[in-house]
């Protein structure tokens, strides 16, 4: 038999100048199960607290409606006063009578009526609710992260640095991402290897730290706090703990013209090789596509000289289980393939080059030393064209977004062009100049100042080689309104931010929404910008928005300030809206299964004692769950029912409204 | 007369394609059309000039009116439907741009058709398929016309020029990438000669300012025949009736500019008189000769 | 408005998208017909299409649903689900002679204050059109009181 208390209050003036709160209060007076019906000026006030409490403690109320604000506003509030008072918290329900009436009806009787009624409402379902527990799950405190960019680097040593251990997987044989390609950073000019290999090594070296370089995410299970991860560690063919990273294997394999990833093409590499000379790992991997002793089993040179005998042809893929408790997803971005922009060449002049290449030209450890040289001849280019938003802002052909970071790397470009060929002549295309970080724009004011870089706004229709080599830059400067040729040694496009290949297989492997670009989709884009619909899976860098590399560090920070704040505890607390599934009732239609956006609904075995299969029935994962109530909709016995929101209380309620 | 479910068996031949030649092959364009009939003489395919055409509409109409734009392909199109036509080859590239382009309008916005038989007077159920020189040929090549050319013309250093109407205009150019298209490739190559990479394909001729600024014209024309001249082509090889006399008259002498189809039959064994070679501006004799002097 | 033949709508809303919505409609003081009476549940995803049919029988005069836009469901996918049924339901409201009108779906965003309370104003004028529901259920006519009486005072006033 329920004792409910109802608790109108006046909120001031705000409910009361409206609602005629006595009315209520008596009318809900008369609601089977109401013990105690009374009103007040301000309920959430302490007195009004202390008078829920004492009506549930003199009492004995097993039951609490309050009618006020939104629950929105203090139904926490409310219930961890009943709490206080020794009733179960889910047993005390608010009606919103201000911001769904009092606020919105000025005729006084109407709104009193719909007061009753709402607190009707929330008196039929408050009589059948039920004692409910937060959901908890114990907590694997390892976190992995994904990707070993910058924005994974920095999230791996915070996580690290909090004490919590860290895997870090990375898809290529070193950690560093694109940051280790680039020459100079904006809008200081630092040396982007001077900051960042001194990461990648405190990285490797911390104790928190497992790398797993060269590997990458073959399946997930599990659910936050306990996540297992089954990671695909890619065969390097060289044994790392007895490789020392010497070099006598790469310098001596005779595969000597394969196009470095690393460098853009512009560089060489072997088929036994380390991307770049301060990877991390410092130890090779030998390239399966390209070596003629794992194609054609001829050579095995570099297995000969190693002086270790590290080198091993019969490594194969192996696969390894890992527990952790959180996920950071940091997989980042790669450039739009400009070869769709027939009217830039279609990837088919090579002095047409994209960002990367540039960066790789500009590199002192890049394939020219430091010196601009174009690749189709090696000459020193005496007139650069630099085109932004090739793939950008571009909803005919590209990409709808702005690629937000190619307008600083292009003024950046310009100024290192600059710096290196004094008399040369860089002519930068623009729509738009997006400079909005700290020191953006006045190190764009400083390109076109200081260092001379002719800005012409307006965009390219055409670029093409003319017999003699040279490239023909047709395009519009709209602000002068006239037609502009330029004649160039080299273009440099700014291709558009995408995200890695494959960065949606990944995402749907830890049940992460991903926008029609493959972006990651944040859980709220203002207010949750780290995480994500899937608990305990959070974002860094580029792999959710094209994002430069403050921004990407930040957001690593953030990730991992998430990750510890979820290890903080042995255990996670969870609202308990979870669904339950009656055994007895299931038919075994799978159709909860289908439908739960989380597949946190799985078959279970019923087995008799001996063990043998008596029936497959549905089963909900606690830590999965969300309570969405998805499943219960389709659910054809009505065997799901929703902790919390059952079909007994909706049913209640609309019986409720037919009453009144 | 409702219109039937299926579409009407045609009164021609069963593989009759319809012939749409607009103004300009009866006019400025007469070496097309002589070239176009006589390669499907070849092909044996037939083409069957629909019956009671009207103006495609280009230069004037689509800038004035986009209703009658539509309404006057439209017409067009209804008349070959009702005669039974499935296909309809538009040679003129700027025939083939409105007759295709209004295929996808009508596609793109349902209220229009209802506008357009409104204003033609005849409705359209869009059971016409438009094709164009290019498309043309290239299907008669692969239906069996590349075996039957005969006389190939291995000496010649082509360049493909589509200009504008064969590209441009979304929709109409299906599956090739406007910026770079390459629908002649193929068909030149077939004819025998070797097709050379260069870069004003798509570059403007001067277009319908041959008239009113015909300095302009000369500039540009002048500006695609250098370059094809400085990748070392022998001739222009061309699908469009405006950027032909554009480059042929107004750049008189430059370099040999022939349609596509002129080329084709030349390799087909036609004789250069058949195909209208002797009323080009510029002597296309070399050609002739397959690149022997 | 508590005149007799006033319109009942019930509303079943979802709890992150159109119940704050309905909330910020409230705080913005945005004034509508009192006649709408919102059932909170965690997604539209929840509804099972015979909340509607019970509501309908117990002598609401419209049924309105409304959650996350799509693409925006909390819960990924919730909306999607409910969108799907919601074809199915019309069609069998259509068959069973409830003029489909009378239920209507929305996509309400926790921003979109202004556009709840002008919803609930149309679906009230829309109702009071289309007069109180006579309810095309036999079924109905057994549990209800009688129409005289259903048309009696329906609020405490």
């Amino acid at each position: 038999m329920s004792r409910l208390g109802v608790f109108v209050c006046h909120c001031g003036e705000n409910i009361g100048r409206t609602v005629d709160c006595a009315a209520v209060a008596a009318a809900a007076a008369r609601f089977p199960g109401v013990v105690h019906s009374v009103d007040y000026k301000y309920m959430c006030s302490d007195p009004g607290q202390s008078m829920i409490k004492k009506a549930i403690a003199d009492l004995k109320l097993t039951g609490v409606v309050v009618a006020a604000c939104s629950p929105r506003m203090h139904e926490r509030t409310f219930r961890s006063a009943a709490a206080q008072a020794g009733l179960n918290p889910y047993l005390l329900e608010m009606a919103n009578v201000r911001e769904h009436c009092s606020w919105v009806h000025a005729d006084r009787a109407a709104a009193t009526a719909k007061a009753v009624e709402l607190v009707r409402l929330m008196v039929e379902k408050t009589r059948r609710d039920r004692a409910l527990r937060p959901v908890r799950v114990p907590v694997e405190p390892t976190a992995m992260v994904v990707g070993g960019g910058i924005a994974g680097i920095q999230a791996a040593l915070d996580i690290a640095a909090g004490g919590k251990k860290v895997v870090l997987v990375e898809s290529g044989p070193s950690i560093g991402g694109h940051m280790a390609r680039l020459s100079e950073t904006f809008p200081t000019l630092d040396c982007s290897q001077c900051i960042l290999t001194p990461r990648m090594v405190e990285a490797a070296s911390h104790p928190n730290i497992r790398l797993m370089t060269y590997a990458e995410v073959a399946a997930v299970e599990g659910f936050v706090g306990n996540f297992e991860v089954t990671v695909r560690r890619k065969a390097r063919f060289v044994d790392p703990d007895k490789c020392t990273g010497c070099g006598d294997c790469w310098n001596r394999c005779p595969q000597k013209r394969i196009p470095s990833e690393f460098d853009a093409g512009l560089g060489a590499r072997r088929a036994i090789y380390v991307p770049f000379p301060q990877a991390v790992p410092n130890k090779p991997v030998i390239d399966a596509e390209r070596c003629t002793m794992l194609k054609q089993g001829k050579c095995g040179l570099c297995a000969k000289v190693c002086p270790r005998g590290a080198v091993d042809f019969k490594d194969r893929d192996r696969l390894e289980k890992v527990k952790v408790g959180a996920v950071v997803l940091a997989t980042g971005f790669e450039l739009w393939d400009h070869a769709s922009y027939g009217e830039y060449g279609g990837g088919r002049l090579a002095d047409v080059i994209d960002g990367f290449a540039f960066e790789r030209l500009a590199s002192a450890s890049g394939p020219t030393g430091g010196a601009i040289k174009r690749p189709s001849d090696g000459a020193e280019p005496k007139t650069v064209v630099f085109i932004q938003c090739c793939g950008s802002r571009d909803e005919k052909k590209g990409l709808p977004y702005c690629s937000k970071i190619c307008c600083m790397y292009t003024a950046k470009h310009a100024m290192l062009y600059r710096h290196k060929v004094h008399d040369g002549e860089a002519t930068v295309f623009y729509m738009d100049i997006r400079a909005t970080g700290k020191g953006y724009e006045e190190f764009v004011r400083r390109a076109i100042d200081n260092d001379g870089a002719r800005y012409v706004r307006g965009r390219v229709s055409r670029v093409y080689r003319r017999q003699d080599g040279r490239l023909v830059v047709k395009g519009a400067d709209t602000l002068a309104g006239r037609p502009v040729t330029v004649l160039a040694d080299m273009v440099v496009l700014a291709d558009a931010v995408r995200p890695r290949r494959g960065s949606e297989r990944l995402a749907q492997l830890f049940g992460v929404g991903y926008d029609q670009h493959g972006f990651y989709s944040e859980a709220h884009p203002k207010l949750r910008p780290v995480e994500t619909a899937a608990a305990g899976v959070f974002l860094a860098g580029a792999c959710q928005a094209p994002k430069d590399i403050p921004d990407a560090v930040a957001q690593a920070s953030a990730a991992a300030a998430k990750t510890l704040g979820l290890f903080s505890q042995p255990q996670l607390e969870r609202e308990p809206v979870i669904a339950r599934v009656n055994r007895n009732l299931c038919s075994h239609c799978r159709s909860c299964v289908h439908t739960c956006p989380y597949g946190a609904v799985k078959d279970f075995e019923v087995k008799d004692r001996a063990g043998s299969v008596l029936k497959v029935v549905a089963e909900v994962n606690e830590g999965l769950c969300q309570g969405c109530g998805t499943c219960v909709a389709v659910c054809r016995s009505h065997c799901i029912d929703l902790d919390g929101f059952t079909d007994e209380q909706i049913h209640a309620q609309i019986a409720a409204l037919e009453a009144a | 007369m409702t219109p039937p479910r299926c579409p009407p068996p045609p009164r021609g031949g069963a593989g009759d394609i319809g012939y749409y030649p607009g103004c300009s092959l009866a006019g400025g364009a007469v070496e097309l059309d002589l070239s176009i009939r006589a390669l499907a003489r070849v092909a044996g395919a037939e083409l069957r000039e629909i019956d009671d055409w009207n103006c495609c509409g280009a230069t004037a109409a689509h800038s004035l009116n986009h209703d009658l734009a539509v309404a006057l392909p439209f017409r067009a199109l209804a008349l070959a439907e009702a005669q039974g036509l499935g296909t309809v080859l538009a040679p003129c590239a700027a025939c083939f741009s409105r007759l295709k382009g209004t295929l996808v309008r009508l596609g793109r916005d349902p209220g229009l058709a209802e506008r357009a038989a409104r204003l033609a007077g005849l409705p359209f159920q869009g059971k016409v398929r438009v094709v164009s020189i290019n498309g043309f040929i290239n299907g008669l090549l692969a239906d069996g016309l590349a075996g039957t050319l005969t006389r190939p013309l291995p000496g010649l250093k082509a360049v493909p020029y589509y200009g504008c109407l064969l590209s441009r205009g979304e929709g109409i150019n299906e599956g090739e990438d406007p910026e770079s298209p390459s629908a002649m490739e193929g068909a030149i190559k077939a004819a025998g000669c070797s097709v050379l990479p260069w870069n004003f394909a798509t570059e403007c001729c001067g277009g319908g300012f041959s008239m009113s600024k015909t300095e302009a014209v000369m500039d540009l024309g002048g500006a695609v025949l250098s370059d094809a001249k400085a990748a070392g082509a022998d001739l222009v090889v061309v699908g469009c009736p405006m950027c032909h006399s554009n480059l042929d008259m107004r750049r008189r002498g430059a370099m040999p500019v022939l349609y596509l189809s002129e080329l084709l039959g030349l390799a087909a064994g036609l004789s250069p008189a058949a195909l209208g070679l002797d009323r080009h501006f510029t002597d296309a004799r070399t050609v002739c000769a397959g690149g022997r002097p | 408005m508590s005149q007799a033949g006033a319109p009942r709508i019930t509303a079943f809303v979802c709890n992150w998208c159109t119940y704050a919505g309905a909330d910020l409609a409230g705080t913005s003081r945005l004034q509508y017909a009192p006649e709408v009476r919102i059932v909170k549940l965690p997604c539209t995803g929840r509804i099972s299409p015979l909340f509607i049919l019970k509501a309908f029988e117990g002598g609401a005069d419209a049924v309105l649903v409304s959650g996350c836009h799509p693409g925006d469901c909390h819960y990924t996918s919730g909306n999607y689900h409910a969108r799907r049924r919601w074809g199915l339901l019309r069609k069998l409201l259509d068959l069973t002679g409830i003029d489909s009108r009378r239920l209507q779906f929305s996509w309400i965003s926790a921003a979109e204050g202004q556009k709840f309370a002008d919803l609930i104003n149309d679906l009230t004028a829309k109702v009071r059109e289309a007069g109180p529901f006579a309810g095309a259920n036999p079924a109905r006519k057994r549990l209800a009181p009688a129409p005289e009486e259903a048309q009696g005072p329906r609020r405490e006033s």
